[in-house]
Formats: C-alpha cells, sequence, structure tokens
C-alpha cells in the first residue's frame, strides 16, 4: 500500500536540517548571552566542546536517520512483493555496532574529562582578584573581601584576571552561570564551592541565577562588568568611599532613615561604620554606592530615576514577592528618596 | 385444619447485584483487561490535564514579559506538568498497558494478583486526583517537579532558611507522591510474579515477547528505584513537620542529600519511563516490517544492561552542584556507557526493518517516528553528558528539549504505537488509519517546531523554570516558535480524541488478528473473553502465532529458540 502522505517525509528532513544549521548560525553571531560567543578561556573550552559534539552528532544523526529514510523508500510495500527472507539476527553485526558506539564514545569522553580538568582548576600566579558572589532570594550581592568593597547587581571586573568566586548561600540553592564567561555552579547552602573565570575584553555579560530558587528566579539576573585594569582600580577606590553627604539631598536622607530603609539597608557613613564584607549582615543590598550601579533588584529594572521611583512607589507591583514592603510613600517623598539614592555614585 | 392457606409469593426475580451492573463491573472488577483499560483511560484523563498545563506555559512564554499567569500560578503549573506526566500519565499508562497485554502476551488467563492489581488502580486514580486537587485549595505543588530541598520546606525567604509553618504546597507533592509509589511497587510486584509464574507451557524466559521482556526490566527498576523517593519524601516531611533537619545545612544537614536520595530514584524512573516504550517498538516494528525482530538476544540483554547501568549515573544530574572532579568523572563515565546499549538498540531496529516489507499503518508510522526523535534525544543525551559542555546547558531550556524529545518524541510516540497497535484488540474495532495519519504528521511537525528550536534557546543562555523573560536578549522569536508548535501538537491530540470517540461508536470491526502479528494476544477473540484462551496455547518458539499461522516455516522448524 503506498500513502501519499509520506513522500514528504525527506522534504521534511532537508527542511530540519536547513532549520538546524541556520539557527546555529544565528546562535552563535547573534544574541547576548549565548554560550557560543566566549568572551573568557572557560567559555571558549566549554564551546569548543560543543562544536566538537555537534560535529559527532551531526554525523551519527545523518547516517542513522540516512539508513533509516532509505530503509523506509527502499523496504516500502509495493504490490506483488514477495515475503521477506526472515533474518533472526547476525552475532558479527551485532558485535560491530557495539564496538563502532564504542569507539566514539572513548573519544568523546576522553576530550570530556580532559577539558573538566582544565576548567575546574583554579590557575595560580598572574592577576587574582577574589570574590564572594552571595545568593539571596532573589538578588545577587558581591563582596570584595580584600578591597573592603560590597556591591549588588553588578560584578566588576578587571579584564586578564583570574576571577576567583567563592559561592554563598544560607537560604536556598542558586546557581552562578554567566553564559559568555563561564557555565554553572551551584550555590548550595553548607558547601564552600567555588569557581573560577576570566575576561578578555571589556564589556558587559549577562549573568543569571540557573537553578530554580522560588518565586522570582526568573528575576535574578546580574551583569558582569569588565573594566581594563586602571579602570577598575579607579572604581575600587570609588567604592571604598563612605557615602557622600551632600547637603542638596538632605530630604532623601532623612526619609532613608526615618521610614525604616535601614532595617534592612546600609550605608556607609550613614548606619554602617564600614564596608563589612561577611556575607548576610543585611537583608537587602548595601546602597552606599547605589548610584553607580546598572540595574536595581536583581535586573528587573534598569537604574534610571524613572524605573526607581517606580520601584519605590510599590516594589511588590515590580517584583512581587520580594523582601521590601510596599512603604507608602508620597510622591514627594518617592521624589526626594530617588534623588538622594541615584546621587550615591 | 381443614384448609391450608398458601402463602402468596412474589415471583422470585433475582435481583442484579451491584457488581453485575454496567457500572459495578467495571468498579469492582479484578480483570486485568479491565482494569488496564481505566489504567489507561485515567492516564490518558491526566496527560490532557497536563497538556492543558503546557498550554498555559508556552503562552506565558510566547512573548517577553508575558503576563497570563502570575509567577506564583507559573511556577504551580510548570511543577504540576511534569509531576502529571510524569507519575500520572506516562507511569500509569505503561502499568496499564502491560496490564493489557502482558497476561495475553504470555498466555496466561490473568495477573498473578487481581485484587492488588485492582488496588494499585485505585490508589493511582486517587492519588491522581489528591495531587490535582490542591489546584482547588489554591495550594498545588510549586517546588518543580523534583522538588529540591531546601526551597521545598522554607517557611520564611530571605532570611535562614528554617522550616516555619511552610505553605502546604509541597505537602500535597510529598503525599500524592507517596502514594503513588505505594501503586508503583504493588503493579511491580505483581508484574514480576506474573512474568515469572504465569507463563504458558514452553513459553522459556528466552522466547518471551519483547514487550513483556522491558516490562520486567522496569518492574525490577521500579522495585529498587522507588524506596529511594519514600525514604527522600518521607524525611522532607519530617523536616516540615516534625522540626527535623536532614537538608538543612544551618544544623548539620544537607541540601545535597535530597539530591542524591532523588535522583537515584530519578535517573532508573527515566528508564521506567522509556523502557516499556523500547518494548512497544520491538512489537510493531517486526509486524509491519513481516520480519521478526533482528538480535533478539541483544535486544533484550541491552534493557537488562540498561536497568543495570541506569543505577549508576544519577549524579549526572548533579554536574553543577560542585562534586569532586574524580566523581564527575565516573559518572560522565557510566553515563557514556549506558549510550552503548542504548545505540544498540537503535541499530537493531534498523535492521529489523532493513529488508523488510513495511506497510504504514498508523502504529508503524509512530514506531518509525520513535525510532527518529528518540535519536535525537539520545545524542542530545550524550552532549549533556560532557560535564564541562553541560556546566553551560544543564537548567537551561537545552534540558528541556533533550527529555522532551526522549519522553514526548520517544515514550507519547511509542505510546500513540502502542494504542493504534492493540487498540483493535481491547475494542474489536479498528481507529481510523486516514485520522491517524493526519494526526502523525502533526504531531511530527508539532514536537520538532516545539522541542527542537529549544537547543538554541538553551545556547542562548535562557535558563529554565523563568516564568518572564527580557525582551532584549535574543529569546523572542524562538518562544513565539515554540508556542505555536505546542498548539499544533494539542491540534493532534484533539484529532485523536475524535478519531477515538468515532472509532469506538463505528469503527470498522478488527477481527481478531487485523495486523497479522505474531505473539499470543492476537490469537484470541477482539476483545478476548474475560478467561482470554479457549485452551491455554502451547509456545514452541518466540513467535507462537506466526507459527500457528505458517506451520511450514514455523520459527521453531528453522531457527534454534
Amino acid at each position: 500500500m503506498r500513502i501519499p502522505l509520506f513522500r514528504g517525509k525527506t522534504r521534511w528532513g532537508l527542511l530540519l536540517l536547513t532549520l538546524l544549521l541556520s539557527s546555529l548560525l544565528f546562535a552563535a553571531c547573534g544574541g547576548n548571552p549565548s554560550i557560543l560567543n566566549p568572551a573568557g578561556p572557560v567559555a571558549q573550552d566549554e564551546a569548543n566542546l560543543f562544536w566538537f559534539i555537534l560535529g559527532v552528532a551531526t554525523f551519527v544523526f545523518v547516517v542513522v536517520e540516512g539508513i533509516l529514510i532509505w530503509s523506509i523508500i527502499r523496504f516500502r510495500e509495493r504490490p506483488g512483493m514477495p515475503t521477506p527472507r526472515q533474518i533472526h539476527g547476525n552475532t558479527t553485526l551485532e558485535i560491530v555496532w557495539t564496538v563502532a558506539p564504542s569507539i566514539f564514545l572513548f573519544v568523546v569522553l576522553v576530550f570530556t574529562i580532559r577539558t573538566m580538568f582544565q576548567v575546574d582548576t583554579i590557575p595560580t600566579g598572574g592577576q587574582q582578584l577574589e570574590v564572594t558572589a552571595v545568593g539571596h532570594q532573589w538578588w545577587w550581592e558581591f563582596d570584595y573581601p580584600t578591597q573592603k568593597v560590597i556591591t549588588a547587581d553588578d560584578l566588576v571586573v578587571p579584564t586578564g584576571t583570574v576571577v576567583h568566586v567563592k559561592l554563598y548561600s544560607n537560604n536556598v540553592i542558586h546557581s552562578f552561570w554567566v553564559p559568555n564567561l563561564t557555565g554553572k555552579t551551584d550555590v548550595v547552602p553548607g558547601h564552600d564551592n567555588e569557581k573560577w573565570f576570566s575576561v578578555d575584553k571589556p564589556g558587559t555579560y549577562h549573568g543569571q541565577c540557573a537553578e530554580y530558587c522560588g518565586l522570582q528566579h526568573a528575576n535574578m539576573a546580574f551583569n558582569v562588568i569588565a573594566l581594563p585594569p586602571d579602570q577598575f582600580a579607579t572604581w575600587v577606590s570609588g567604592q571604598q568611599q563612605a557615602a557622600a553627604n551632600n547637603p542638596q539631598y538632605a530630604r532623601g536622607l532623612a526619609l532613608f532613615k526615618s521610614k525604616g530603609c535601614t532595617a534592612c539597608h546600609g550605608i556607609v557613613g550613614v548606619n554602617l561604620n564600614d564596608f563589612n564584607t561577611q556575607p548576610q549582615t543585611l537583608v537587602g543590598p548595601n546602597l552606599t554606592h547605589f548610584g553607580s550601579r546598572d540595574m536595581i533588584a536583581g535586573g528587573v529594572l534598569k537604574n534610571t530615576p524613572e524605573n526607581l521611583a517606580k520601584w519605590l512607589h510599590d516594589p511588590q507591583a515590580v517584583k512581587p514577592g520580594n523582601d521590601m514592603p510596599n512603604l507608602g510613600l508620597s510622591q514627594s517623598e518617592v521624589n526626594d528618596l530617588v534623588a538622594y539614592l541615584e546621587s550615591l555614585k | 385444619m381443614a384448609t391450608s392457606t398458601i402463602v402468596e409469593r412474589p415471583a422470585l426475580v433475582r435481583q442484579k447485584r451491584f457488581s453485575e451492573t454496567y457500572i459495578g463491573q467495571w468498579l469492582t472488577t479484578t480483570d486485568h483487561k479491565k482494569i488496564g483499560i481505566m489504567y489507561m483511560v485515567t492516564a490518558f484523563f491526566f496527560f490532557v490535564v497536563g497538556g492543558l498545563e503546557a498550554l498555559l506555559i508556552r503562552t506565558q512564554l510566547a512573548l517577553p514579559d508575558g503576563k497570563v499567569l502570575d509567577p506564583q500560578t507559573y511556577n504551580e503549573i510548570f511543577t504540576m506538568h511534569g509531576t502529571t506526566m510524569i507519575f500520572l500519565f506516562v507511569m500509569p499508562m505503561f502499568t496499564g498497558l502491560g496490564n493489557y497485554v502482558v497476561p495475553l502476551m504470555i498466555g496466561a488467563r490473568d495477573m498473578a494478583f487481581p485484587r492488588l492489581n485492582a488496588f494499585g488502580y485505585w490508589i493511582v486514580l486517587f492519588g491522581g486526583l489528591f495531587l490535582q486537587s490542591s489546584f482547588l485549595f489554591h495550594a498545588a505543588p510549586d517546588g518543580g517537579w523534583f522538588a529540591y530541598a531546601p526551597l521545598t520546606e522554607c517557611g520564611v525567604q530571605g532570611v535562614n532558611c528554617i522550616p516555619a509553618t511552610p505553605s502546604i504546597n509541597m505537602d500535597f507533592w510529598a503525599l500524592g507522591v507517596l502514594l503513588l509509589g505505594i501503586s508503583s511497587v504493588a503493579g511491580a510486584l505483581n508484574f514480576v510474579v506474573t512474568i515469572f509464574k504465569l507463563r504458558a507451557p514452553g513459553m522459556t524466559i528466552n522466547r518471551m515477547p519483547l514487550f513483556v521482556w522491558m516490562t520486567l526490566v522496569t518492574s525490577f527498576l521500579l522495585l529498587f528505584a522507588l524506596p529511594s523517593l519514600t525514604a527522600a519524601s518521607g524525611l522532607l516531611l519530617l523536616d516540615r513537620h516534625l522540626g527535623t533537619h536532614f537538608y538543612q545545612a544551618a544544623f548539620n544537614g544537607d541540601p545535597l542529600l535530597w539530591q542524591h536520595l532523588f535522583w537515584s530514584f530519578g535517573h532508573p524512573e527515566v528508564y521506567i519511563l522509556i523502557l516499556p516504550a523500547f518494548g512497544i517498538v520491538s512489537e510493531v516494528l517486526p509486524v509491519f516490517s513481516r520480519k521478526p525482530i533482528f538480535g533478539y538476544t541483544f535486544v533484550a540483554w541491552s534493557g537488562v544492561a540498561i536497568g543495570f547501568l541506569s543505577f549508576t549515573v544519577w549524579a549526572h544530574h548533579m554536574f553543577a552542584v560542585g562534586l569532586p572532579v574524580v566523581a564527575q568523572a565516573f559518572f560522565a563515565t557510566s553515563t557514556t556507557l549506558i549510550a552503548i546499549p542504548t545505540a544498540v538498540k537503535i541499530f537493531n531496529w534498523l535492521a529489523t526493518i532493513y529488508g523488510g516489507k513495511l506497510s504504514f499503518k498508523t502504529p508503524m508510522l509512530f514506531a518509525l517516528g520513535f525510532v527518529a526523535m528518540f535519536l535525537i534525544g539520545g545524542l542530545n543525551g550524550v552532549a549533556l553528558a560532557i560535564v564541562p559542555f553541560d556546566y553551560q546547558v544543564t537548567d537551561s531550556y537545552f534540558v528541556i528539549a533533550h527529555l522532551h524529545y526522549v519522553l514526548f518524541g520517544g515514550a507519547v510516540f511509542a505510546i500513540f504505537a502502542a494504542i493504534f497497535y492493540w487498540f483493535p484488540k481491547m475494542t474489536g474495532k479498528l481507529l481510523n488509519e486516514r485520522l491517524g495519519q493526519i494526526q502523525f504528521w502533526l504531531m511530527l511537525i508539532g514536537v520538532n517546531v516545539t522541542f527542537f528550536p529549544m537547543h538554541i534557546l538553551g545556547l542562548l543562555g535562557m535558563p529554565r523554570r523563568i516564568y518572564t523573560y527580557a525582551p532584549d536578549l535574543g529569546w523572542n522569536e524562538l518562544n513565539l516558535l515554540e508556542t505555536v508548535g505546542a498548539f499544533i501538537i494539542a491540534a493532534a491530540i484533539l484529532v485523536f480524541l475524535f478519531n477515538f470517540v468515532a472509532s469506538l461508536r463505528q469503527g470498522q470491526p478488527a477481527g481478531g488478528d487485523p495486523w497479522d502479528a505474531f505473539t499470543l494476544e492476537w490469537d484470541t477473540t477482539s476483545p478476548p473473553e474475560p478467561y482470554n484462551f479457549k485452551t491455554i496455547p502451547v509456545v514452541r518458539s518466540r513467535r507462537p502465532f506466526y507459527d500457528k499461522k505458517n506451520p511450514e516455516t514455523a520459527d521453531w522448524k528453522v531457527a534454534v529458540h
């Protein structure tokens, strides 16, 4: 019996293959956080393995689907076809197709294990920077214990430096992932996980929590901002200062103290004496240099005065379930706070 | 005493007992065929529920900053989608198929423990309804289908994760899963005993149909894997309600304990969901190729090998949790090893159709579709075993692509092959061919349009389990495409439902053996009488019904088994 619908099979196969190849090209050049667009040695190693396995898999895919489709066409039932020979098996063939994939897989395994040791060993020597990434529900805090700097949402690093990241959480499991720079390592309470990466060229790279961590898992992003070493040094010395006390923003400062903000947030020079880089001393982000950051509240908004005003009016409307309550601020109070916070460069 | 009075009695009409009414027959049955059908209908009902949940997920993600679901509802929906499809669709569907088909295939009159069998079914039904009823209380489970602690036991978020009167969402999950586990153990025990003790005379282990083989392996996997899940959810409940700290790092417990316990169950579970599918395909391909299965022994024993190896690979779900490198190397190796018996099966299926006389009835289309799609799920599975690459794509949409090629392109295609293949045996009527073919092509297109782009989204950095995404990350077009694909699949399922109802009412009569098949279930009426066979058949080879129909070229004359 012949089924006309079946003739389309090869055409669909071709279409699928075209889709596959064109979309991979698309993945390689476009897209911000693509893992095929590596900007550092770790991501580069991982991407190389992808191209390798893609080659192997495409070969197997084409051969096996090819045999399948060819057999479907060649052996379809036609009028007058005799009953086929009743073949029950062939031990030689079985051995061949047990050994053949074994060899393939062995080669894959060798590359896997070699690269794994490469990316899992934290290099010693050269320029080093130590950072603790703290996973909160749902935002990232970054502590620089040597420099005595604390920031949130932005992880600022110098280029060409081994960034040694210690991962800390005391709530649930999160996962640190910057596709352009490095694969994931989970942030597990009670486990001293660490990882490393290094950035080749200055730029901003999208990072995101990759382990489901509750209501706002989707809004737990961060940016890795890579600066040339001299600019990084400037950034660090700026971040080490206490907050400027500009009388122009006195009303905002007063509101910060009186509206209960200090229960969760700290500003060095206001309610904190220094940068305490022990993680998790306060529930909310340290705001000493809030105005210098790119994003608000786990990357849910860009840091602009309008967005900050929106956030202060009702944080629960912007990011339902986060720890910050609606403080019931009036429009002028919001304006004063926005002016003050955005001045904290 | 001259007159004796005759007591007038009403004519003796024996009242029908409840168990004799139509409804009562189903509610009180211990017949493996009726129980099998109830399992399958129930499973298909939950398939539709889980499918609607999938459509909600895809609708929410069709566009960036989606507003269809709020985050809490989204998290509940994706948790219930996974839980429903795994525990309430694929598992009971295979139990139901096995229930119906296994005793017939081995020439038995029923399962070994008919009442236990009925018990298992009712637990699935009520366990499933219990889980889904959580939606009525606005307390559907929201911790993901693998329910990672400590997220699943935190009462207060943001500060130290300490269980403090947590909401009951995850209690529904833990209790539901415990209930379903009881049913699965009962079913698995029943299969093991049935297959070992009730085979027809002459049906040695090495003459059993491959579907029976795979059901046997699956049953052993269930028996050895489920205790781990039971322990894990038991400890979770203790943590949540009695103040223990098994998963609490702050009290010297360990969150990774959950992951080890869960995946020690979870990876054998993956094979519990796919081995019966291997069995189905190994039945369907030979019949529609007019040839015996190629390399029976290798197909059977590669299934056993997969079963054993499946207990050694669990930590490949945990490559990102910071295990020691040597441990990761071990699990990468065992995961690579398990690909070998899987490849052997695929080659044997290809060799089965090679040189055959292929007739493309709907069951065959789905079986061939299974081979084509499962191959993709196997290849991207091998990619996930490459640890450094896995660091990049684990917990991203790449994994979602992988598991759906295995479970949808694999298990669901095999389930439809089985439904189209055995429906005539169960009802005496054929499903409509034309509609079946339309459904197949819609599904093949739908699956690839929905799930193939997920590979690319994973490579583009899209994590799984996010209820929304920003518009500037380059994920918009592919997400929209996937949503279109999901609705194509939904259309295919609607075609099937229509076909099912229409064919039940006025389908072509099937007769006992519509496919000119090889195995014993076709050597009786459709549907079979409650006792299955008038006389228990005697078996002399792997294809007893083929032998009966072709005495000249019977297998036992020409082939040694």
